[in-house]
């Protein structure tokens, strides 16, 4: 893995990932770094409990391919609504590539309604932490532009 | 060490041979948290109480806090700042008392609002500490961290001054849940609790969580209680083992099995507490019956074990625990200004924490044998002491295979467990 907490690659963009607002899970992230890196992604993460102006502060200062914001404590819609709606008032980020996914409801997982309100809310993708959501996320990134892989 | 408090029951309990059980427990609903409160009481063990809070007072979001409780938006635990204080004493009337202490967790890395808040109510027992709820937790400076937990201690201490005991536990034995050798939990938790001491609190539990491997736990656990019988003279302690903090078994009967030796452990190790968790773990957060099964398991398993902890300073735990401590206590008089330089020199690092104040030169891996160990040490003072042996490149397969090493131990069907296994029910 790269050195902590960025990996470098300079000159083009990276993905941000970042925690919800209120969620200290670190090993959700530490996965998501080593996984965006071996699919050809540089990664800048920024840890956990992510407040919004922290992500949008990044998000203008590193242009990101795509924001993933990843959650597991239960906060995830409401965590995850907020950021989404603050970052897409901001008007030079209305159109970066963001996805959602972990466990994301107090009782497990999003209901239907809860994943539509999400994607209304700016969202591009929603996923659940199965290895499902784990295969569309890949499908996702497959369609971001890569770096060569060495 | 006035005889009373949380500290004084769990020693009681502990004299008279039974261990203290305790679940991790928090609703944002006055009546539910009451039900658990009474339902964790009336539980066939010996229990205290949690009241376990949620996210946003946890990091100081007061507004979302508010904002929750007005509309009636469940939350992850119970929000003690935001309730009012007439509710939250409803919510233990006739129950929290010397006979069934209850204990506020939390998570916070500036805790003061929490320590007020449950202060105002009449509770006196808490958890956390400088490191263990700021490195692993969010994004607080450690600096920043360090001077909140100071004024924290010292503000739980002033409850002291009207004949109360108040009591802090370490979170320290904890960090990031897994993949931490046990002797940098064992020295995290152990600074911590000398920290609670250095300002003004008398009665302290140092935690320690399960990890991988039974012996290597013993182990650990063992020089944990010599390391305080030598740096915390005048101090009423005890040690609280947490069940598996990382990745649970899915199944009930690696779940039980899992929770089982958790409890061996605690006994065993001559530990006095023992926090649960739960068939649901590795689904969601736990309902209040799962909680109590959960605790009758463990007091039922607990009854059965007997007392046989472990010479505790021939091990290579102990070894590198008390090199750890050493190294740490000789930078500064003030443990804070210690803890800081320990982790600005890499000193102490936590392998895979993220925060920008954690060197994050050190790497771990489970062996072949299950054990825990350095694949690097980075700059701790383990040169000599510690058995390095790098590792191959983390890849994302491969840390979810160590993240789920225990669950898979656990989960996976053995005819020979299976012929001695306990009920999967109590």
């Amino acid at each position: 893995m790269s050195p902590f907490p960025t990996s470098p690659a300079p000159g083009d963009q990276p993905v941000l990932v970042a925690g919800g607002i209120s969620d200290s899970h670190t090993w959700n992230l530490v996965y998501l770094q080593l996984l965006l890196e071996e699919h050809g992604q540089r990664v800048v993460n920024l840890g956990p409990c992510v407040p919004e102006e922290l992500l949008i502060t990044e998000a203008l200062a590193h242009r990101p391919a795509l924001i993933v914001v990843s959650s597991v404590n239960g906060h995830g819609y409401h965590d995850g609504m907020r950021t989404i709606t603050r970052l897409r008032e901001h008007p030079e980020l209305t159109a970066v590539p963001a996805v959602i996914g972990g466990k994301l409801g107090i009782a497990g997982p999003c209901g239907d309604d809860e994943v539509a309100a999400l994607r209304a809310a700016g969202y591009d993708a929603v996923f659940d932490d199965s290895a499902e959501g784990v295969d569309a996320f890949l499908r996702m990134l497959a369609t971001l532009p890569q770096r060569a892989l060495v | 060490m006035t005889g009373v408090g949380f500290g004084a029951f769990v020693r009681r309990a502990h004299d008279a041979g039974r261990l203290v059980v305790q679940p991790r427990m928090g609703m944002s609903s006055p009546e539910r948290m009451r039900a658990g409160l009474l339902a964790t009481r009336n539980a066939t063990a010996t229990t205290v109480g949690t009241i376990t809070l949620d996210s946003y007072t946890r990091v100081g979001d007061l507004e979302s806090a508010e904002l929750a409780v007005l509309e009636g938006v469940a939350l992850n635990g119970y929000p003690i700042v935001s309730h009012d204080r007439a509710t939250t004493l409803r919510v233990l009337d006739g129950i929290h008392g010397p006979g069934f202490p209850v204990q506020v967790r939390h998570g916070s890395a500036a805790p003061q609002h929490i320590f007020r808040a449950l202060t105002a109510v009449g509770l006196d027992a808490s958890e956390g500490g400088p490191v263990s709820y700021c490195l692993p937790y969010g994004r607080v400076p450690l600096r920043e961290s360090v001077a909140h937990w100071a004024a924290s201690c010292r503000l739980l201490a002033t409850v002291g001054e009207s004949g109360a005991e108040p009591h802090l536990e370490t979170f320290g034995g904890c960090v990031l849940g897994q993949l931490c050798p046990p002797s940098l939990l064992v020295a995290v938790s152990l600074l911590e609790a000398l920290f609670f001491r250095r300002h003004g609190i008398r009665s302290i539990s140092v935690s320690y969580a399960q990890q991988t491997d039974p012996g290597q736990d013993a182990e650990a656990v063992a020089a944990l209680r010599r390391l305080c019988a030598r740096h915390l003279p005048d101090t009423e302690w005890h040690v609280v083992v947490y069940a598996y903090m990382g990745l649970y078994p899915e199944t009930e009967e690696g779940a039980y099995r899992l929770l089982g030796k958790a409890a061996e452990l605690a006994v065993a190790s001559g530990s006095e507490r023992l926090i649960v968790k739960t068939v649901a773990e590795s689904r969601r957060i736990p309902t209040v019956a799962e909680n109590v099964a959960a605790l009758e398991y463990a007091a039922a398993v607990a009854g059965r074990t007997p007392r046989a902890p472990l010479e505790a300073t021939g091990t290579q735990t102990y070894a590198e625990a008390s090199a750890l401590v050493d190294a740490v206590l000789e930078l500064d008089d003030d443990l804070g200004t210690a803890l800081l330089k320990a982790f600005a020199e890499g000193r102490l690092d936590v392998p895979y924490c993220l925060h920008p104040d954690n060197a994050g030169f050190s790497r771990s891996y489970i062996d072949a044998d299950g054990r825990l160990r350095w694949a690097d040490i980075g700059k701790m003072p383990l040169n000599g002491i510690a058995d390095v042996r790098p590792a191959q490149a983390v890849t994302s397969a491969g840390l979810l295979e160590s993240l789920s090493y225990v669950r898979r131990s656990y989960d996976r069907y053995d005819p020979e467990d299976t012929r001695s296994a306990e009920p999967a029910r109590p």
